[in-house]
């Protein structure tokens, strides 16, 4: 067990790290000694990828200091950060795919023999080398030849090999199975057990328990915790990670006596290749929200409802009619509008103007050929403006040129304009000014006042508490819990997330 | 239960002309690079800008830069709309080659002219098709997919030829090359009604809109509900069809396919056409019309350097030149720049 009077491998002190107006780290402390797994957890933008950027010199803090052994250091880059002992593991593995195992785990320093490569001593070197992971295969295979799970063993073995102090293990098991998982954490409590510092990051709660020592939670920039973790319990992590004490707005009791409409949209056992399948039925008027922490397969719902993702089997009913959705095309056709978490990547068409980007969704449904002239474009643009309260000074303007909120609210608008039956908002409020925040908030409100359905995703638990129906609750790629009326209560969400006392059960999974 | 609601009045009145001021035309790089070219040609030739009218047709220096820069400014039809989708085809050059040796082997073995025309058409469009395939289908990056096609059609184009250089006296395929109606040259009148014809068509329907949402995001595209698949077909096999045309033309005009040579490089010449056109080649906003004009900034410069008496190996040399110069003029940095001079906002 790590005694707390020794001196930590890698300190950070105080980092601060600043993006234009926005403190991404604000004096964050953070130890990692020699034989323990440290993990370090926090929501989306809560700090720690900039955090590791740090640890390993990618970006270079503007505030603080970095010591290694005592020793303050600088570090120019992740290459140099190698030189003084730190390596790196990323989830997608960073190597070359189409050389053989051996290449990958010496490419840069080669032996070599007369000037040239010497492959049999690489081979010899890899097969010996890896045999002290535990694996046994064939090096001058090509890398892609093998699993994930032994690429990314293959990746650790080259971290240590070149640095050799601390290992950072980026979500190295976010697409493993659980038997590789088992495989790498075996790896990783070997090097434990030599004295590597491991700093390990994952959405995973149970795996946090299961390897780590000691855990260090974000939350917006800021280190809340950094705790022993055989004094913690993963509602105490939940509560922490999530950051809201019990402090939540109350569930309007006006919400929970709500009468239902009519069902609106059914999904009957959707679901595919890690993601449980899953039943849901979203009626008229009704906002369904979700919980759930990043990587418990809130988004993937959101993608198989709109045909992003194809769905294994199952089956989806609008009205109480069977349609296919295969792709986004044939949701929009059947009435489904789809806010996507990335608004950059996925939502807005940055150079077409806020009328082009609001029109955009209906004009496809309508087909090329059948064109919404120019005054009907000039007409719903300005009525959804209007509606939305979108402040562009000119709608003729490029959307890229507006503010995060209104850009959101150009999205909604998209969708508002085709006469949706069904409306999925991932994270609808995320990097937006809190003002435009309140605002989508009020809107959700309304729209399901008038009678929409909404399926909401959202990290803010007293945002989805102010508006939501009905929460359904997301662990490990599967709706583990539905909550409804008096039921909703944030110590109910944030157990339910934890899973140490779960809400109503869903049904049972055949 | 008041669902917001859209009512859709059908599409009879005249869509949006991209509304611009007329002085604001005058005032794009592109036509001030034009007007240039043109005077530095009048400059080095006084009798550029005369036009004289013989034999029922027109001739001069200036028609024959439209009619020489026909060909390029085809392809640059189709160009464009590829390159609004943030792709390239690199293939036109061989098509226009596969298309005059269809045409030109056909009639030579006895078929009638029409039916070949058809046939060189259709070729044009298998070929796009094909392009279009694989980028979308099998999706291959365009300029790797295109790249298939550019160095295999040639290949297939001395296939059709068997190696030779297939002449021919038809008429119907000599009057394409080399004809004309209204006393403009045949070539000129063919891309000027395909530029008509291709404009209405995108700017009338909504296919210009989502052909460049599609070259804006693709992603998002997806995510609203655009058939981007459906659009890159259409806008690859229209390119093969622009190059079908221009093979022909080319074929009409030296009476004959040479397998190795038509319509080499000019690939090449249409995405530069485009480029000093303002289609951006990150894909999005385009304009054909503009394009038409940088392919006929290209022959004017061609022309230009022929008849001043310059060995054409300066055309190379002025031809970066100047495309240097537009291409500053249409950078961010220059946009910048333009900015900070007071009054140049407007």
């Amino acid at each position: 067990m790590i005694d707390s009077s020794e001196r930590p491998v890698l300190e950070a002190r105080g980092i601060v790290k600043v993006f234009g107006q926005h403190r991404a780290l604000d004096s964050v402390d953070f130890t990692a000694h020699a034989g323990e797994v440290h993990a370090l957890l926090g929501e989306n933008g809560a700090g720690k990828s900039t955090l590791i950027k740090i640890l390993t010199g990618a970006y270079q803090p503007d505030g603080g200091d970095l010591l290694l052994d005592g020793q303050p250091i600088h570090l120019r880059d992740p290459l140099h950060g190698q030189t003084y002992g730190i390596g790196t593991v990323y989830q997608e593995v960073n190597l070359l795919p189409n050389r053989s195992v051996a290449e990958n785990l010496f490419l840069g320093r080669q032996p070599t023999r007369f000037g040239l490569v010497d492959r049999k001593r690489i081979d010899a070197a890899a097969k010996d080398l890896l045999t002290r992971y535990g694996l046994d295969i064939d090096v001058r295979a090509d890398l892609s030849d093998y699993s994930v799970a032994v690429q990314q063993i293959v990746a650790i073995a080259r971290a240590v090999e070149l640095s050799g102090k601390v290992l950072v293990l980026d979500e190295p098991t976010a697409s493993l199975d659980r038997n590789e998982v088992q495989r790498l954490f075996d790896v990783v409590r070997g090097l434990k057990a030599k004295g590597l510092a491991i700093i390990f990051i994952t959405h995973f709660l149970d795996q946090v328990f299961e390897l780590a020592d000691r855990v260090t939670i974000l939350r917006n920039g800021k280190r809340v915790a950094t705790q022993a973790l055989d004094t913690l319990n993963t509602t105490d992590v939940v509560r922490m990670m999530l950051g809201k004490d019990v402090a939540f707005d109350h569930h309007p009791s006006a919400l929970t006596g709500a009468t239902k409409g009519a069902v609106r949209v059914e999904f009957q056992q959707l679901g595919r290749k890690g993601m449980a399948p899953f039943d849901l039925a979203v009626h008229e008027g009704e906002v369904v929200g979700v919980a759930g922490l990043l990587g418990s397969g809130r988004t993937e719902v959101a993608r198989l409802m709109f045909g992003v993702d194809t769905s294994d089997g199952g089956q989806i009913k609008v009205d109480g009619q069977p349609v296919t959705i295969r792709n986004p095309a044939q949701a929009v056709a059947a009435g489904f509008g789809f806010c996507p978490e990335d608004r950059k990547i996925d939502g807005i068409f940055g150079d077409l103007s806020v009328r082009e980007n609001i029109i955009i969704a209906l004009q496809a449904k309508l087909g090329w050929v059948r064109a919404l002239n120019r005054d009907d474009q000039i007409e719903l643009a300005g009525r959804y403006a209007e509606a939305l309260d979108i402040r562009a000074a000119d709608h003729d303007m490029p959307v890229k040129l507006l503010s995060g909120g209104n850009q959101q609210k150009v999205i909604l608008a998209r969708w508002l304009a085709i006469d949706p039956s069904f409306l999925i908002l991932d994270e609808p409020t995320r990097g937006i000014d809190v003002g435009a925040h309140a605002e989508i908030v009020r809107t959700i409100n309304r729209l399901r006042e008038e009678g929409l359905a909404l399926f909401v995703i959202s990290s803010e638990l007293d945002e989805v508490v102010a508006y939501s129906n009905r929460i359904v609750v997301m662990r490990d790629r599967e709706m583990v819990a539905e909550l409804d009326g008096d039921t909703i209560a944030p110590d109910a969400i944030v157990r339910a997330i934890a899973g140490t006392a779960p809400g109503k059960p869903q049904e049972a999974r055949p | 239960m008041t669902r917001p609601t859209v009512d859709l009045r059908p599409t009879t009145q005249p869509p949006m002309p991209r509304s611009r001021p007329i002085a604001s035309f005058f005032t794009r790089p592109q036509v001030i690079a034009l007007a240039a070219v043109l005077l530095v040609n009048w400059l080095l030739f006084p009798g550029f800008f005369t036009i004289t009218w013989q034999d029922g047709r027109l001739f001069g220096s200036l028609i024959d830069v439209l009619n020489r820069g026909a060909p390029v400014a085809i392809l640059a039809i189709g160009m464009t709309m590829v390159i609004a989708t943030k792709g390239v085809d690199l293939s036109v050059g061989a098509v226009m080659a596969i298309s005059g040796a269809t045409a030109a082997t056909l009639v030579t073995s006895g078929v009638s002219a029409p039916v070949a025309v058809l046939a060189a058409l259709g070729t044009g469009l298998l070929c796009g098709l094909w392009n279009g395939i694989l980028v979308t289908v099998l999706e291959i990056q365009p300029i790797i997919a295109t790249l298939v096609l550019m160095v295999a059609g040639r290949g297939l184009a001395q296939l059709i030829t068997e190696g030779y250089i297939v002449t021919f006296s038809d008429p119907l395929l000599i009057f394409i090359g080399t004809g004309s109606f209204l006393g403009f040259p045949m070539p000129v009148v063919i891309a000027a009604v395909l530029m008509i014809l291709a404009t209405l068509i995108v700017r009338r329907t909504a296919l210009g809109l989502l052909i460049e949402a599609v070259g804006v995001n693709r992603s998002a595209a997806r995510f609203a509900g655009l058939s981007a698949n459906a659009l890159l077909l259409i806008v690859y096999t229209f390119a093969g069809f622009c190059a079908a045309i221009s093979g022909l033309i080319v074929a009409g005009d030296i009476r004959g396919a040479d397998a190795n040579n038509a319509g080499l490089w000019l690939e090449l010449d249409a995405i530069l056409a485009v480029v000093i056109g303002g289609t951006s080649l990150m894909g999005g906003r385009f304009s054909i019309p503009m394009a038409v004009l940088g392919a006929m900034i290209i022959q004017a410069m061609n022309t230009g350097i022929l008849i001043s008496g310059f060995s054409p190996e300066f055309n190379l040399v002025v031809k970066s030149a100047v495309i240097i110069v537009i291409l500053i003029l249409q950078s961010p940095l220059s946009a910048r720049l333009f900015r900070r001079l007071p009054g140049a906002q407007k």
